[in-house]
């Protein structure tokens, strides 16, 4: 059986649901977190360039390419704040993370 | 028939490192799963004969941001054993939610797929087709504003990384350049004119 667009889909659903279950398990550790964001972006990018091969449609790749830049800016924001955080409280616990909390 | 097996064990060892991201005890080692994942998304996605993008992949996530990352996760000094504490009680939880997520996609996938003549693949791109060229070609004319936005919002990024972390400490001496460059000799040295005086 040659590999179709239902086998790229399904290993980028399975992809996307290992980074939903890794948001759950590692909900404490600010780094994993964003490392599982990354994962989840890798996943729909995934879709994107699937779809653009099978269809025909540059369009995708094009997507992708925006994705990728959005996705850099958003892990080193990401990062910076959590440089931030982990120099006013020496930990990044999200648990200690409750300053707003009425 | 070549091209099924690479895809089968590729992906394969996608899922895997996907898995180890998530449960490795140690966030370096969460990294590097990572690495290994973006490294075989980027095989995969020359497979879809995306080669630009495979290459901006690996040069781009895996040589910058996930080099980010690693300095990031040694800077810090991070109590591993205090974030391990949840694990065991949330594990089910991710676990369901997942399986939901991953079945609801299969289902759709799946029955869309009947109907669809989707599974048939595109005839291969000729030897001179260049995948560069032709991303270029549709990048540089009808999606220019949005590649020139996108390069605004990285400039937005660098000035926003920038200013969190750069930091003032207080009561720390130091040169202010401008004043010194403006300095004048007036300012500093005093002449004063007097007798000199002798010892009888």
């Amino acid at each position: 059986m040659s590999i179709g667009l239902t086998h790229y889909l399904l290993l980028s659903a399975i992809l996307f649901s290992i980074s939903v279950a890794g948001i759950f398990i590692n909900r404490k550790n600010v780094i994993v977190l964003l490392m599982c964001i990354e994962l989840m972006v890798l996943a729909v990018n995934f879709n994107f360039i699937a779809f653009s091969h099978y269809l025909g449609d540059l369009s995708g790749q094009i997507f992708v390419f925006f994705i990728l830049t959005v996705a850099a800016a958003e892990s080193a924001i990401g990062l910076a704040i959590l440089i931030l955080l982990f120099r006013n409280r020496s930990s990044i616990n999200v648990e200690d993370m409750d300053g707003m909390r009425g | 028939m070549f091209q099924s097996i690479l895809f089968y064990w590729i992906a394969f060892v996608v899922v895997v490192a996907a898995l180890g991201v998530i449960s490795a005890r140690n966030p370096i080692h969460s990294v590097m799963f990572l690495v290994l994942a973006f490294v075989s998304s980027a095989v995969l996605w020359m497979l879809l004969e995306a080669e630009f993008l495979a290459i901006v992949l690996v040069l781009v996530y895996v040589g910058a941001v996930m080099v980010l990352f690693l300095f990031v996760v040694m800077m810090l000094d991070i109590n591993v054993q205090r974030m391990r504490e949840g694990l065991t009680r949330y594990a089910p939880l991710g676990i369901g939610v997942a399986v939901v997520v991953i079945l609801e996609i299969a289902h759709v996938v799946w029955f869309k797929a009947q109907g669809f003549s989707l599974g048939v693949a595109p005839q291969p791109a000729p030897a001179d087709y260049s995948n560069t060229e032709a991303l270029g070609a549709v990048l540089y004319t009808e999606y220019v504003y949005p590649l020139e936005l996108a390069a605004v919002l990285l400039l937005v990024a660098i000035i926003a990384a920038i200013a969190l972390t750069m930091r003032q400490r207080p009561g720390l001496k130091k040169q202010n350049i401008a004043k010194q460059v403006a300095v004048r000799a007036e300012d500093r040295v005093r002449l004063v004119k007097m007798k000199t005086e002798k010892e009888e």
